[in-house]
This record gives structure tokens, C-alpha cells and sequence, in this order.
């Protein structure tokens, strides 16, 4: 056995299903002894989209997404699939071929010093040096990617170690880190004045951030919520952790959000913030944040209490025991005036949209909104979203009807052209259920070539393409912030879309006329098949 | 505000890195940094003296925690620390100002550790306060460089 059969073991033991890749030579010794294993490959066609694949099939199973690459410019081209994880908190133990460890530092062909180059995109990383540190390093690698704040690992892993002779290989059943002790459950002193508060308040609000979905907490807070009567808002990355239709659910916060999710915010006496980072689209004045309220962050990772806003109550815990124990106390505060004060904002916002819908719509084009709101309202309950950068992200933010199934999008990097490899890794997680991406036409150009991956693995994603031939979100900010004068944001030389759907085997549909909407998206959404929509808007909206 | 991190790390390469590197990107101030090995020898101790407000303190602290390969931090004000600083001051010499600089060395207990024809190294150990004001004192001397160890401290005995 040598280095790279005792890493695909170590694979093996962690239950990997899938390692999504691309070869090269310092990583070829792992891709040969991969052949033995019961795990099946993926070739991507970009190394940057292996991540994002890893990163939508992570944050569907709950579980670590694997991703292997070659050195020098495969490792370096992983770099922003890694970065957008880490913003994301997504797991993934990512694994790079390096060159020869006695040539590393001079130079070499393909060499790049890739765990120097990530160490602010890494939870932790690793340069093996010895073929019989594997079993260690793997088995640490897992517990970190996925426990505490959750994100991706880097094991850097040198040909000639990868060929090194092991002797016995023994996959360790527990870790020894001293160093590394997640806090999991909340203290109970905390959790008592978190009890009392609430009891007392009179306007308390649930915000939930990403570590809702991470922590498998969605259900607590929801049954939470529901039987204490507590509304709920969401950052972007805690989109889903209520239903969206849900009479307690108050939409996303932030300058993206819904007005009536913000007025909650700013008008609560007590809010739960949990699970989110306090990031400035979520929370634009972050230090006033805690005025004249009781605000309580409850995240696993301590760093990020008091670090964008101080907490009257810090809470160090995973979101699910830290509800489980608050579920426990009988709080049921009285809030029925504070829920029709709040169902009457939401009722304010709901009419102004229906004016809006009113309004002309550019011949030839739908509006956007609309699309979503129809596209997500036919899509099967459990069914899995993905959203892409850009306005195409803030129209599904706003519009998208999220029932059972799950939303996805890069809230932390927006990283354009995450929503194609996301969808197709989320897919390949769940071949049964429904998988669809929404882009724009730029973002679509960043990660259209894994149309090809799709193809040869029999991914069926379905993909909606937005299209108005710009750069429509930094159209839209040059045109509010330099009034008018847009800069390099046309994509006049887009192809063909039909073309390409049809360069890939893919059954193509076009839409530009609102009357069509409807049975274009059942056309869209009927059987298990890949399908790309070509969705025209007028580069004019705003979102 | 100064303040001083006595961060233990596990001793490894690049270690230093990711630690120096953290102080870097979240665009924390490092007024100096020592490194050495510990009395176990997998265990190296840092000692990073930084400047900032209370929000940044606080933050270092939780940053510094979060690193995987950092064991314990503790962190401290100078006045309930003892501190040192090593600094090695090479200064130009001759035979009118030879006195005066070893009158100097004498009252502020540094010595000279090696001598040339027309240049000497002198050593002085002490409080990072009391090596400042010795390099102060010898400012009309020419000096030609000087190496500072970065101050190395640990929490007092008795508190209080």
C-alpha cells in the first residue's frame, strides 16, 4: 500500500460517495488507486466548479464534499471554489497533488505553494510529509471541515509521498485536538437569561442565519417558532429555515431584503440572531443593531459574537441543542399584537408588488419577478434551488417560493457561476429530487462548460438562464451610483443559447412572453431531463 | 491600548505563518513578536504585543482561539507581566566618546560584548522602557545598527 491507496481508504472509512476532480500528473497516483475503490468520480470541467459541485453536494447531505485536483494551476484555479466555501462555511476536505516534496520550494514545473496562497480561505491545512501520517490527517480533516463553524480543509499531498510505501495502515477510530474543542452546547446560565428575556418581550425576533441549515437546526426553529409564536426573519444564507409561505416568516432581512423584514428588525425589542455573522448586506449599521433592544447571537463560532455587533447576550452553541434547550422552557411570549403589527407591513408590501405588477412590461420580455415566483411556485415541494450572483440572486431572494426544499446561493463570496457545478453536485447527492438553477447570462459564461460535465454523467439540472445581455446587478449600480455611465458591462458576442443547448444534447426553451409563462415552466420542469430556459428580461429592471 | 498575547502553538512549520498571517488579513497591529520553544518541545510560546482598542483586543483574542494550531492564548497588560526585551545596539566609537558610552552602559546595566577597532556591540536586557530610554541616552553616539528581540514576557508571580 503507498500514500494514495491509504488516502482512498481513508475515503472510504469517511463514506465518501463521490470525488469530484480533475487530474493531472502529481495527482495521477490518487486517481489510479481511486480506480479500486468503491467511490465514483466526477471530471469536471473547471477546477473551481469541483469545489462548487463539493459545495452543493455538502450542503444537501449534510455531509463533507470531496474534491481532487493536481498541483500548480489545477490548485490554484480551486482557490475561489475553496474561498466561497469558506465564506459559506460549507465543508469540504479539498485534496491537491503536489510536486515532488524534495523539489518543493525551487520552482518546479506545475508547483504552487497552495497552502500559503489559501490560508485565509482554509479552516485548516495540510502538507503531508510522510505517508504515514495519511490515516491522521484524513481522519482530522473530516472532524474539522465538519464540526464547529463548518469549512473547507486542505490537504496538500506530494507525488513521491503519494508512492511512498506504508506499512500498516490503521484508519484511528477517535481524534486527539486539544487544540480544537467546539463548543456544541450552550451554557445554561446564558440560556436562562435568554429564557427570561424572552419571556419578558413583548416584540422578540427570530433572525436566522446560514449555521440554521449547517446545524441541521431548520426544524428546531421551526417547531420552535411555531410553538412559542415567534416571527422569523432570515439573512440570504438562512433563507428556507421557515417556509417562505409560513404566516411566521418575515422574509429576508438586509439591503437586499423585504422593507417589512427590515422594519421587524429594527422595530423588535429582542432578537435571536442565529447562525449569522452580521455581514454588512445583511445588517447595514451593525453597532446600532443592539440599540434599545435585547440582542442575543447564538453561533457555534465564538469569534463572530461581538465581532460586527455587541451582543447583550452572547450564546457560544450549535443552533440545534442551543433551541432544543430553549424549546424545553415554557416562554410563549405574548406576541399576537407584534404578528398583526408585522402581518400588516408584509400586507402593505404584498399589495405595492401587485401595483407593480400592473405596470408594462417591455414587449418581448417577462419580469423577472414574476418568472421566479411562477418557476419556484411550480417547482416540486422538496425541490432544490440555486440561485447564482447578481440580479438574477436578488429577484430569487425576493420572489422565491421555498416550501420543503432547500435554497442555495454564495451569500458570503458571490462567487458568479457557483449555481450550475452547485446544482449539479446537489443533484447528483439526490438523483431524485428536483434540481434547478437560476443565472444570469453572465454568470451562466463563467460555468456553462460543466453543461458538458451534466451530459457525460447523466446530471439532469434544470438551468434558467436570465437573460438581458448585461451585466444587469453592476448595470444597475452604475446606473443609480454613476448615473448612466455604464462601463464594461455589455455582453453583446453571448452565444446562442439555443445553439449551445443543443451543442450539448439538451432540450432548449425560450421564453419572452409573459402569456407563456406558465406552460413554458411546466414544459420546463416536466421529466427528470436537463433543460435550459432562455429567460428574456429587459436590462432596465432593477432588482 | 497595548496589550500582550501570550499565544502557546503547537511547534511546526508554518505555524508562525498562520498566526503572523491572521494579525495580517484581519489588519491587526503587531508591535512586536517573539518566538521560542516552550519547556516541551512540541510547544512553542509567542509573545505578541499589539495595540488597539477594546473591540480589536477582543477580537485577536477570538481570532487567535480559532486558529487550530493555537493551544492557549493569554493575554495580559504590561504592568501585570514581567517583560524583557534583548537588544544588540553596534555603535561607532572613538577615544573621546569611549568613556561616556561606557558610563552609560554602567548606570543602565548594558554591556559590551564585543569591540573593534572603532566600533563596539553593546547588549542591554530590561524592560522594553528601560532599553528605549538607553538607546535615547546614546543617541549622540553613531550608531550603526541594532537588532531587537521584540519583548518576551510572562504573567507575575504574585497578583496584584
Amino acid at each position: 500500500m503507498n500514500g494514495a491507496d491509504a488516502i482512498v481508504k481513508c475515503l472510504e472509512m469517511e463514506n465518501v460517495e463521490y470525488v469530484f476532480g480533475y487530474p493531472g500528473v502529481a495527482i495521477c497516483p490518487f486517481y489510479d488507486s481511486i480506480l479500486n475503490a468503491n467511490i465514483k468520480t466526477i471530471l469536471v470541467r473547471h477546477e473551481q466548479h469541483a469545489a462548487h459541485a463539493a459545495s452543493g453536494y455538502a450542503r444537501l447531505t449534510g455531509k463533507v464534499g470531496v474534491v481532487a485536483v493536481t498541483s500548480g494551476p489545477g490548485a490554484t484555479n480551486v482557490i475561489t471554489g475553496i474561498a466561497t466555501a469558506y465564506a459559506d462555511s460549507i465543508p469540504l476536505v479539498v485534496i491537491t497533488g503536489q510536486v515532488d516534496s524534495r523539489l518543493m520550494g525551487s520552482d518546479v514545473f506545475q508547483e504552487a505553494d497552495v497552502s500559503g496562497a489559501c490560508e485565509s480561505f482554509v479552516k485548516y491545512s495540510y502538507i503531508i510529509r510522510k505517508a504515514e501520517d495519511v490515516p491522521r490527517i484524513v481522519k482530522e480533516a473530516f472532524y474539522i471541515a465538519n464540526t464547529g463553524r463548518k469549512g473547507p480543509v486542505l490537504i496538500d499531498f506530494p507525488i513521491d509521498i503519494q508512492n511512498q510505501k506504508i506499512n500498516k495502515f490503521e484508519y484511528p477510530e477517535s481524534i486527539e485536538m486539544p487544540s480544537y474543542k467546539p463548543t456544541v452546547k450552550g451554557n445554561a446560565k446564558q440560556i436562562d437569561k435568554v429564557v427570561r428575556e424572552l419571556k419578558k418581550a413583548k416584540r422578540p425576533l427570530i433572525c436566522t442565519g446560514g449555521g440554521a441549515h449547517l446545524s441541521g437546526a431548520a426544524d428546531v426553529i421551526r417547531q420552535f417558532a411555531d410553538k412559542h409564536r415567534i416571527p422569523v426573519v432570515s439573512t440570504m444564507m438562512g433563507l428556507g429555515t421557515m417556509p417562505t409561505e409560513h404566516p411566521l416568516f418575515f422574509g429576508m432581512v438586509g439591503n437586499n431584503g423585504q422593507a417589512y423584514g427590515n422594519r421587524a428588525m429594527n422595530q423588535a425589542d429582542m432578537i435571536l440572531l442565529a447562525g449569522a455573522r452580521v455581514a454588512d448586506r445583511s445588517i447595514a449599521r451593525p453597532n446600532e443593531i443592539e440599540d434599545n433592544k435585547v440582542l442575543v447571537h447564538i453561533d457555534v463560532d465564538p469569534a463572530e459574537i461581538g465581532k460586527n455587533a455587541g451582543p447583550s447576550i452572547p450564546l457560544v452553541g450549535d443552533l440545534k441543542h442551543v433551541f432544543e434547550d430553549l424549546d424545553k422552557e415554557d416562554i410563549r411570549p405574548a406576541t399576537e399584537e407584534w404578528l398583526a403589527t408585522l402581518a400588516g407591513y408584509r400586507k402593505e408590501a404584498e399589495e405595492a408588488k401587485k401595483a407593480k405588477a400592473d405596470l408594462v412590461i417591455t414587449p418581448g420580455t417577462v419580469d423577472p419577478t414574476h418568472f421566479i415566483h411562477a418557476l419556484s411556485d411550480a417547482m416540486q415541494k422538496n425541490a432544490v434551488y440555486v440561485a447564482d450572483v447578481g440580479q438574477n440572486q436578488l429577484w430569487s431572494c425576493a420572489n422565491c417560493i421555498i416550501r420543503e426544499g432547500r435554497f442555495f446561493t454564495t451569500g458570503g463570496m458571490g462567487c458568479m457561476g457557483y449555481s450550475v457545478p452547485a446544482a449539479m453536485g446537489a443533484k447528483v447527492s439526490d438523483p431524485s429530487r428536483q434540481v434547478v438553477a437560476v443565472c444570469g447570462d453572465g454568470g451562466f459564461q463563467m460555468c456553462m462548460m460543466e453543461l458538458g460535465t451534466m451530459r457525460q454523467y447523466k446530471v439532469p439540472v434544470k438551468i434558467a438562464v436570465i437573460r438581458n445581455n448585461v451585466l444587469g446587478l453592476v448595470r444597475q449600480f452604475q446606473h443609480f451610483n454613476y448615473k448612466d455611465r455604464f462601463s464594461v458591462i455589455d455582453l453583446t458576442g453571448s452565444p446562442d443559447l439555443k445553439s449551445i443547448a443543443a451543442a450539448y444534447g439538451m432540450k432548449f426553451l425560450h421564453l419572452n412572453d409573459e402569456a407563456k409563462m406558465d406552460k413554458t415552466i411546466k414544459e420546463f420542469l416536466a421529466n427528470d431531463e436537463s433543460v435550459l430556459l432562455q429567460c428574456d428580461v429587459d436590462p432596465n429592471e432593477v432588482a | 491600548m497595548k496589550r500582550i498575547y501570550n499565544v502557546l502553538v503547537k511547534n511546526q512549520s508554518g505555524v508562525l505563518c498562520k498566526v503572523s498571517g491572521l494579525f495580517w488579513r484581519r489588519c491587526f497591529n503587531i508591535d512586536s513578536l517573539a518566538v521560542g520553544e516552550t519547556e516541551d518541545n512540541a510547544v512553542s510560546n509567542m509573545t505578541i504585543v499589539s495595540t488597539g482598542d477594546d473591540h480589536t483586543q477582543e477580537q485577536i483574542e477570538k481570532q487567535l482561539n480559532k486558529k487550530i494550531d493555537v493551544i492557549k492564548v493569554k493575554t495580559f497588560d504590561e504592568k501585570e507581566a514581567v517583560c524583557r526585551e534583548l537588544m544588540l545596539i553596534k555603535v561607532k566609537y572613538t577615544r573621546e566618546n569611549r568613556r561616556d558610552i561606557i558610563d552609560n552602559c554602567s548606570v543602565m546595566n548594558a554591556t559590551i560584548i564585543d569591540m573593534g577597532n572603532n566600533m563596539m556591540t553593546i547588549q542591554i536586557c530590561d524592560t522594553p522602557e528601560r532599553a528605549q530610554i538607553f538607546l535615547e541616552n546614546i543617541n549622540h553616539i553613531r550608531i550603526v545598527e541594532i537588532t531587537r528581540s521584540g519583548t518576551v514576557a510572562l504573567t507575575k508571580c504574585k497578583e496584584g
